[in-house]
C-alpha cells in the first residue's frame, strides 16, 4: 500500500466513524421522542398537527435527491460530464427544495403556537427534526463547494474520492428519514 | 469503449430499482396509514417492517454494503455492530421507561394531568 492510498483508507475510516456516531446520536434522539410522543402537556398530539401528504411529498422528494446522488457518483466516476451536472444539480435543487419545506413546516407550527417550547413532545420533535434539517443544510453547503470545485477542475481522483464521501453522507440523512417518516410522521398521525 | 458504457448502463439500473423499490415501500406505508388498512400493533408492526426492508434495500444498493469489491468489510460490519447498540439504546430505554410509569401506575398523560392538577392548586 503506497502513501496516497493509506490516507485514502485513513480518511474513508474517520469519515465512516464519523458516520456511525452520528447514527448514534440519532438513535438517543429518536428513543427520547418515542418516550415523549404522549407528553402533549395537554396540547394536540402528531395525530392533529401532521399532515401525512405533506410529509410524502417531503419523503419522495428527498428519496430522488439522494437516489440522483449515487447516479451522479456513478457518473462522475464513468466520466460523465454532462450526465454528472445534470443529476448533481437536481440532487442539490431537491434538496433545497426539502428543506423549504421542512422549515415552511416549522415556522407554520410555531405561528400557530405549537413551538419547541410547549411540551416535551414538541422539544423532541424539534430537536429530532430539525437536527436531521441542520445535517441536511450542511449537506447542501458541502455539495454547492463540491460542485464548485468540480466545475473550476474537472474530474480528477481527489475529487472523485471526496465525492465518495458526500454521497455516503447523503444516503445515510435519507437512511434517517426512513425512520422520521415512520416512527415521527406515520406512526404519529395512525 | 462500449464495454464502459455497458457497464455504466447497468449500475445505473440497480439504482433505478432500489430507488423504485424504497419509493414503492413509502407509499405502501403511506397507503396502510391514510386508507386506515390495519390498526394499533399490527399497523405499528407493518410500518417497523416496511421502514427496515427500506433500510436493507438502500444499505444495499445505495450505500453498497454488500459489494466486496467496493466496499471494504469492516464497513459492513461496523455497520451492522451500530445497528446493535443502536437496538439496544432504543429498546432498553422504551422498557425501561414503561417500566417505570407501570410501578408509578399512571400513565405519562395521566401523570401530566395530574402534574397540572397539583399546579393549578398552588404549592
Amino acid at each position: 500500500m503506497n502513501d496516497v492510498e493509506l490516507k485514502r483508507d485513513k480518511v474513508q475510516l474517520g469519515f465512516w466513524l464519523y458516520i456511525m456516531t452520528d447514527c448514534m446520536l440519532f438513535a438517543s434522539l429518536f428513543a427520547t421522542y418515542m418516550i415523549l410522543r404522549g407528553a402533549t402537556n395537554g396540547g394536540p398530539g402528531g395525530d392533529e398537527l401532521f399532515s401525512l401528504t405533506f410529509v410524502l411529498v417531503e419523503t419522495v422528494i428527498l428519496l430522488t435527491s439522494s437516489y440522483l446522488c449515487g447516479i451522479a457518483n456513478l457518473a462522475l466516476r464513468h466520466g460523465k460530464r454532462k450526465e454528472f451536472f445534470a443529476t448533481f444539480g437536481l440532487t442539490i435543487a431537491l434538496g433545497i427544495a426539502f428543506l423549504a419545506m421542512e422549515l415552511t413546516e416549522f415556522s407554520h407550527l410555531i405561528s400557530e403556537g405549537h413551538g419547541p417550547a410547549t411540551s416535551a413532545f414538541l422539544s423532541a420533535f424539534f430537536t429530532l427534526v430539525g437536527l436531521h434539517g441542520a445535517h441536511i443544510a450542511v449537506g447542501i453547503l458541502w455539495a454547492l463547494v463540491l460542485a464548485w470545485a468540480l466545475y473550476r477542475q474537472g474530474s480528477n481522483e481527489d475529487l472523485q474520492r471526496k465525492f465518495g464521501l458526500f454521497s455516503i453522507y447523503w444516503h445515510f440523512l435519507d437512511v434517517v428519514w426512513i425512520f422520521i417518516f415512520t416512527i415521527v410522521f406515520a406512526l404519529g398521525v395512525a | 469503449m462500449k464495454k464502459v458504457l455497458s457497464a455504466y448502463k447497468q449500475e445505473r439500473s440497480r439504482y433505478t430499482y432500489a430507488y423504485l423499490l424504497a419509493a414503492g415501500l413509502t407509499f405502501a406505508a403511506y397507503a396502510l396509514v391514510v386508507g386506515k388498512l390495519l390498526e394499533g400493533t399490527t399497523l405499528a408492526a407493518a410500518l417497523l417492517g416496511a421502514a427496515a426492508l427500506q433500510l436493507y434495500v438502500q444499505s444495499r444498493y445505495f450505500l453498497h454494503l454488500d459489494d466486496k469489491k467496493e466496499t471494504p468489510r469492516w464497513r459492513l460490519v461496523s455497520y451492522m455492530f451500530t445497528w446493535l447498540t443502536l437496538l439496544i439504546v432504543v429498546v432498553g430505554s422504551l422498557w425501561i421507561m414503561s417500566n417505570l410509569n407501570y410501578n408509578m401506575m399512571m400513565s405519562p398523560n395521566d401523570m401530566t394531568k395530574y402534574m397540572l392538577e397539583q399546579n393549578g392548586k398552588g404549592f
